[in-house]
């Protein structure tokens, strides 16, 4: 098949302005990312506490959340994590895009500060506190093939189940973000688990940016080395307050600047 | 054996039957396939990136790698890749976010999950069927920092990656027309795909 190919002077000016926003993109994060939220967690101000959910070692939970409220996850001790899907309540076919999440904001290290999208390009979920930056937006979590042990609970069905109630099913599961689950990759791109990013106390707060379908999964990690039961992690949905206009998620860099006036168009 | 001659910016799909081989030719080189594979008789099983990766315990795709579906079974074995890595977590471009990546002017300019969603609708399938594909000749590094970027295309004019089918699949491409990166050296091109026995 024959190619015409564009001119020189096309290629070169998309070019020069790829390479502002990269060289913007990978030079923003050390700097202007705050530290890590502190641990044990302080106690959430019980004016704003809506709904206190304890989530059992291997189970799930379908939760909705309203624009503005914060959804608050905090481990009972190591040895598990929690896989998050969320949907846009008023299109359940806009969903999280984890590619879109990592690929514009030019990492896939998500951590206070950072934002997850949407794959309509607009943000749905702001991390405004986390414990631990050791997150999973690859590897996902484990599967029915995943345990020796039949009757071991896994991420996958838990995810099915939790859609399900929450009116979709398993064509509607996105790929799926672990959090407290510290998967990095080696030079080659191997996976490794890194432990040690873990505290057994962790925790984070992510703030809903549009009216959101929550499914949500207690399950360990493949990667995971820890044996015995998971421990139970409690979930805390808290009241919206106001944003400040300097909000560190909706200014921190270009990328999430322009995620939020997609959400502001509507 | 079926050559299907695949425009530049266009998408196409077609059914790779058990056993057969699918041949994924970068004729020009430096050119991004977008490409997710569903089960030919149950389509709500389809490509998992996730579960691919875990199961190659590699951020990348080159030969020897399993393709596992949604359900944890796999669909195709890489069995040949001339270019040596593919990337598998950085997604389709789409109208909506290349507004993120590249600014709100870039909104009006053709994109693959408009070549997916026209694709699919072909099938019976919507926007929801869209999951993480391949990116087959995209070369986007992580470091072990967790930077991610989308660095110019390493396939060569011809280059190929096979797979050898393990189920029937629907394969559905996006020859993906970006130009603000360079995932297509800034100058989509034709590709190829076989289809043999």
């Amino acid at each position: 098949m024959l190619h015409t190919p564009r001119s020189p002077d096309q290629i070169a000016a998309d070019r020069a302005r790829y390479e502002e926003h990269q060289r913007r993109g990978l030079n923003f994060a050390p700097k202007a990312l705050p530290d890590p939220s502190p641990v044990p967690a302080p106690d959430p101000d019980p004016e704003r506490v809506l709904q206190t959910e304890v989530i059992p070692g291997g189970w799930y939970w379908p939760t909705r959340l309203a624009a503005g409220e914060v959804l608050r996850l905090a481990l009972g001790g190591s040895g598990t994590s929690v896989g998050l899907a969320a949907w846009a309540a008023r299109d359940p076919s806009e969903r999280m895009n984890l590619p879109d999440t990592v690929k514009v904001q030019w990492t896939t290290e998500l951590r206070r500060g950072r934002v997850i999208f949407s794959d309509m390009g607009r943000v749905m979920l702001s991390i405004t506190e986390d414990s631990s930056g050791a997150h999973d937006a690859l590897t996902g979590g484990s599967s029915p093939a995943t345990f020796a042990d039949p009757r071991a609970r896994n991420q996958r069905d838990n995810m099915v189940l939790a859609a399900g109630k929450l009116g979709l099913d398993r064509r509607d599961l996105p790929a799926v973000l672990t959090l407290f689950a510290p998967v990095r990759v080696d030079a080659a791109g191997r996976f490794g688990w890194r432990g040690a990013l873990l505290s057994g106390q962790d925790w984070v707060e992510l703030r809903a940016e549009m009216d959101l379908l929550i499914a949500l999964s207690n399950t360990r990690h493949p990667l995971d080395p820890a044996t015995g039961p998971e421990p139970a992690v409690t979930a805390t949905r808290l009241a919206a307050r106001p944003v400040p206009a300097d909000d560190l998620c909706r200014t921190a860099t270009a990328e999430a600047i322009r995620g939020f006036e997609n959400n502001a168009r509507g | 054996m079926q050559i299907h001659e695949i425009p530049a910016e266009k998408p196409w799909s077609g059914v790779v039957r058990k056993g057969q081989t699918i041949r994924i030719e970068d004729s020009f080189g430096q050119q991004a396939i977008d490409t997710i594979f569903y089960n030919a008789d149950d389509f709500g099983e389809r490509y998992s990136n996730q579960d691919t990766m875990r199961t190659n315990g590699i951020a990348y795709i080159s030969t020897g790698a399993k393709i596992v579906s949604s359900e944890g079974r796999v669909m195709l074995t890489v069995t040949a890749d001339t270019s040596g890595r593919h990337d598998t977590s950085a997604g389709c471009c789409s109208c909506e976010s290349n507004t993120v990546r590249f600014g709100h002017e870039t909104r009006y300019l053709h994109a693959c999950r408009e070549n997916f969603l026209l694709e699919l609708a072909r099938h019976g399938m919507s926007k929801r069927d869209i999951v993480p594909n391949i990116n087959f000749f995209m070369n986007v590094p992580i470091s072990p920092n967790g930077a991610m970027t989308i660095d110019d295309g390493i396939s060569a004019p011809g280059d190929h990656v096979e797979l050898k089918a393990e189920m029937d699949v629907l394969c559905v491409i996006s020859n993906c027309p970006q130009i603000n990166n360079p995932c297509n050296g800034f100058d989509p091109t034709p590709i190829r795909v076989i289809i043999r026995d």
